[in-house]
């Protein structure tokens, strides 16, 4: 069973890899897909969602979950999987999907094999990988419960297109008053729908080589030709040059993007234990000792106030 | 207001790591512990909430080996009231470490459980959820902002599109994010105060393992990397290596 997130009326790319990859699992294993959506007016989704992987669509929706957290949704969810009686549920390992995978788990008397890079099925065994104290360590372990709560990586997984058409079917939610609940009472949106760390393909970060808070103006430009997340060191958040929801590192968001573009950064041992599972890496800085450069695919040295502008301009002329 | 602060004793973030002799688990020769970053946001908030009605009491919890107890003087120095040490010198998987803590909460009566958004070390983020759910609490995550008003809290969290604020009955269990405040260091009168204060020693009831360790092991190495160049002239090169090469753009 896939849980599936949305946000702004969309599903998440992440959500699509889950399913992609739990479609592999039910294949060689002989198993069956079911997709879940969850939320007030979550029914609108199930279109995006038909030829995705999924042999069936659970829809619960319900006007009682409007304001509701993780928290709530996780109970249903927990609900449903107890009704259906699965053996493996899959999240992706976003902010919200790791706090309903938590719950559901505590829920159904089990807990989250959690950020997951890979699941292999052996038999009846089920064994993950995950990268631990940031990536600087790699875990392999069996789940040794059911059902298996496991959450996947954003960008660890092929989302498919043109399978079967899923059936669709709608299960009532068992909310309940939610007087003993969390509620959100007000949502505050950003202009600029920033891409989150986590699941973002391309990443440009920031350090102190950039040498004031204004020139992460050279960082924010390159991104959005690229259409990329922006992140940044702890250094710079430490500062307060930049918000701590785009720190990246050990004590900020392990990310593993398909491009990871470090500008001013030297590499400090938590930053690289943060980002060096990004597959392709990319370090701009004028010191050719910087750690960073024995992190990265692809290095130039030198003074990103003269690099940083051309390669804006040479990707503006080819994209 | 009574507070218990869950923290957790992990490998400084600095740490390099070494894999020990069974395979399984960090060798822990040279290794410096500290308290889990996050879980410092946690003890200042309850530190804040204290200093702030005039009243109150902060326990720390932790699980952990005796040697934990380093980490809990560091929280009492920094100004908790008393600590209790769940005694655990194998390592235990969330669900475990969940039960222990239960073991010790649900007697106590507390009106807020604190912990951090997750540890640094297994980034699981889910043994306040899972303490949440045994203990029937409500649970919200990755918290920024906290306001008491009466029975309820109100807490901000960042969302990938913005911000959300939350409204919780009381008590409940947070878990803390960096940004929520910026955590003191133990001065020296406290830490000399801290050698005072009460710290209780129990076993954890043995709960079956939920997950098994097969490996430990060392990341991949990253293939050799190559310097493309120095200076903007380089920069035509990297466009062709990331286009044709590595395929991203």
């Amino acid at each position: 069973m896939v849980f599936i997130e949305s946000r702004s009326g969309e599903v998440k790319k992440a959500s699509l890899e889950a399913m992609g990859r739990a479609r592999q699992i039910a294949d060689a294993s002989g198993g069956r897909v079911d997709a879940v959506l969850i939320g007030s007016g979550v029914a609108t989704l199930a279109d995006s969602l038909a030829d995705r992987g999924a042999h069936r669509l659970l829809v619960c929706d319900s006007p009682a979950l409007e304001d509701a957290t993780g928290d709530g949704i996780a109970r249903e969810l927990a609900a449903i999987v107890g009704q259906e009686q699965t053996d493996i549920v899959l999240l992706s390992s976003t902010s919200l999907g790791k706090e309903i995978a938590a719950l559901s788990a505590g829920s159904l008397g089990t807990c989250v094999a959690a950020d997951c890079v890979d699941v292999q099925i052996d038999g009846t065994d089920i064994i993950i990988e995950r990268p631990v104290l940031a990536g600087k360590a790699h875990l392999t372990q069996r789940v040794l419960v059911r059902p298996a709560v496991i959450t996947l990586r954003p960008n660890y997984g092929e989302p498919m297109k043109g399978a079967e058409n899923a059936a669709v079917v709608s299960v009532d939610a068992v909310a309940g008053d939610g007087s003993n609940e969390p509620r959100r009472i007000e949502t505050m949106e950003s202009d600029d729908q920033k891409v989150d760390l986590t699941e973002a393909e391309i990443i440009i970060s920031g350090g102190r080589g950039l040498k004031a808070p204004e020139n992460f103006e050279l960082i924010e430009s390159l991104a959005a030709t690229l259409g990329a997340a922006v992140g940044a060191s702890r250094a710079v958040v430490d500062a307060g040059w930049r918000p701590h929801s785009e720190q990246v590192g050990q004590t900020g968001k392990t990310v593993s993007p398909k491009l990871y573009i470090a500008i001013g950064i030297s590499g400090a041992i938590q930053h690289l234990a943060g980002m060096s599972t990004s597959r392709n890496i990319v370090a701009i800085n004028k010191d050719p000792n910087a750690p960073i450069f024995s992190v990265a695919t692809y290095g130039i040295v030198g003074d990103l106030f003269e690099i940083v502008p051309r390669l804006e301009e040479e990707l503006r002329s080819i994209l | 207001m009574k507070i218990a602060v869950c923290l957790k004793r992990v490998p400084d973030t600095a740490t390099r790591v070494r894999i020990g002799g069974d395979g399984k688990s960090i060798d822990p020769a040279d290794v410096q512990y500290i308290i889990s970053p996050y879980d410092e946001f946690a003890l200042e908030e309850a530190l804040l909430i204290r200093e702030k009605a005039g009243e109150g009491e902060v326990t720390v919890i932790t699980v952990g080996p005796e040697a934990a107890s380093k980490e809990v003087r560091t929280a009492l120095g920094m100004g908790a009231d008393a600590g209790v040490i769940i005694q655990a010198e194998v390592a235990l998987d969330p669900r475990q470490i969940a039960c222990a803590l239960v073991g010790v909460l649900k007697d106590r009566g507390d009106d807020l459980i604190l912990f951090g958004r997750q540890s640094v070390d297994s980034q699981g983020a889910q043994v306040a959820a899972l303490v949440a759910r045994e203990m029937s609490l409500p649970f919200v995550n990755d918290i920024i902002s906290l306001e008491i008003d009466g029975a309820k809290v109100r807490v901000g969290r960042d969302t990938d599109g913005g911000r959300e604020v939350i409204e919780c009955p009381l008590p409940a269990i947070l878990g803390c994010d960096k940004g929520l405040n910026d955590p003191r260091y133990p001065s020296l009168k406290g830490i000399m105060a801290a050698r005072k204060k009460p710290v209780e020693t129990v076993e954890a009831q043995p709960v079956e393992a939920s997950l098994e360790t097969i490996e430990l092991s060392l990341p991949p190495a990253r293939p050799e990397g190559k310097i493309v160049g120095e200076g903007p002239d380089a920069v035509s090169e990297l466009v062709r290596l990331l286009r044709e090469e590595a395929k991203v753009i």
